[in-house]
């Protein structure tokens, strides 16, 4: 017992259920902040291919978001705190997205719903698809599939209040949201001539790099 | 002394005033205790379903359709009244038949002024 820790003014996971078994509910405001926060994820009422048909099954009664507190698709940015990208973004469309984006208050979340959503998916070679939304705009969670079933966006929103349940309100570790110098303004891309401009934003995205070994 | 009967009104808009200054109360305290403010250039812009916004959120709208609303109203509000009438009909004195007369009266006169104005003339 010599070598033991001093005890810790934290309380231990198995204290709090122990307390708990006894009727008395132990919380922080951080812990009640995010867990009335991940309760309450409101998405932005926002299609833009197939992907949309299986995010609005996963709204209706047969898969039913709403065990999630996520049913209140909100058709205004100012009212929503999720941008679920669901679909192919055109580069016509990026533009508008982006917007989308800036005008949502914070804390928001990006899902990248679908093959076209994280990489342009099968129409990655054309000349007219965004390669992936994460260019612009920082995303959460990226749901693989063509398009994704109602469960994979479902599995999405569990690890996104997961997530939320993680973050800290206080030190070092604020999420970006809380900390008063980092902007949430992102550059939103003009349509060009031939592409968009600027093609990505540096500070979210930046294509990746080949690096040749020396003597390899 | 039992309490009034329209006392649980007054409890009702109490609860109604106090609940959302509660929550609006406690949004502006943890935005002053925590959050700091994210203005932006987009963010602050009219919203305009993402689109670039173009001219001024301000603008005057057409009130060309005030006449199909105030036709609307004149059957509309014959409509609620004229139904509890019917169905009072029988035990109602005449002085209710002649106010009712009189009320239809003065729809029936608006009607007439629309139909003189021409404002039943959809083609």
């Amino acid at each position: 017992m010599s070598d033991a820790a001093p005890p810790s003014p934290e309380i231990t996971d198995a204290e709090r259920a122990e307390l708990r078994r006894h009727g008395i509910l132990l919380t922080s405001i951080e812990e009640l902040y995010n867990w009335g926060r991940s309760n309450s994820v409101w998405p932005l009422q926002f299609g833009l291919a197939c992907c949309a048909i299986e995010m609005i099954a996963a709204s209706m009664a047969r898969f039913d978001i709403a065990r999630f507190g996520s049913e209140v698709f909100r058709p205004s940015p100012r009212q929503a705190d999720l941008l679920i990208v669901s679909g192919t973004v055109t580069k016509k469309m990026a533009p508008q997205v982006v917007r989308l984006w800036n005008q949502m208050p914070e804390p928001k979340y990006c899902f990248a719903m679908g093959a076209c959503a994280i990489s342009g998916g099968p129409f990655k070679q054309g000349y007219n698809v965004l390669k992936g939304i994460d260019r612009y705009i920082p995303v959460d969670i990226y749901i693989p599939g063509c398009p994704p079933r109602p469960e994979a966006l479902l599995h999405a929103l569990i690890t996104l209040q997961e997530k939320i349940r993680g973050q800290t309100i206080s030190g070092r570790d604020v999420p970006r949201f809380l900390r008063p110098d980092a902007t949430c303004d992102y550059p939103v891309p003009e349509f060009g001539a031939h592409d968009l401009e600027p093609p990505q934003n540096p500070d979210v995205w930046r294509p990746p790099a080949l690096v040749r070994k020396e003597g390899a | 002394m039992s309490p009034h009967p329209y006392a649980f009104l007054a409890v009702f808009a109490a609860v109604a005033v106090a609940f959302p200054l509660a929550a609006l109360g406690l949004a502006q305290l943890w935005f002053r205790l925590f959050q700091p403010a994210k203005p932006g250039d987009t963010k602050n812009a009219v919203y305009e379903c993402g689109l670039a916004p173009t001219g001024d959120s301000w603008i005057q709208f057409k009130a060309h359709y005030y006449l199909y609303a105030i036709l609307f109203l004149i059957f509309d509000v014959e409509l609620h009244f004229l139904l509890p009438f019917a169905v009072a009909f029988t035990t109602l004195p005449a002085g209710a038949l002649l106010a009712m007369l009189v009320f239809i009266l003065m729809l029936a006169e608006g009607l007439v002024w629309a139909w003189h104005r021409g404002h039943l003339e959809w083609t």
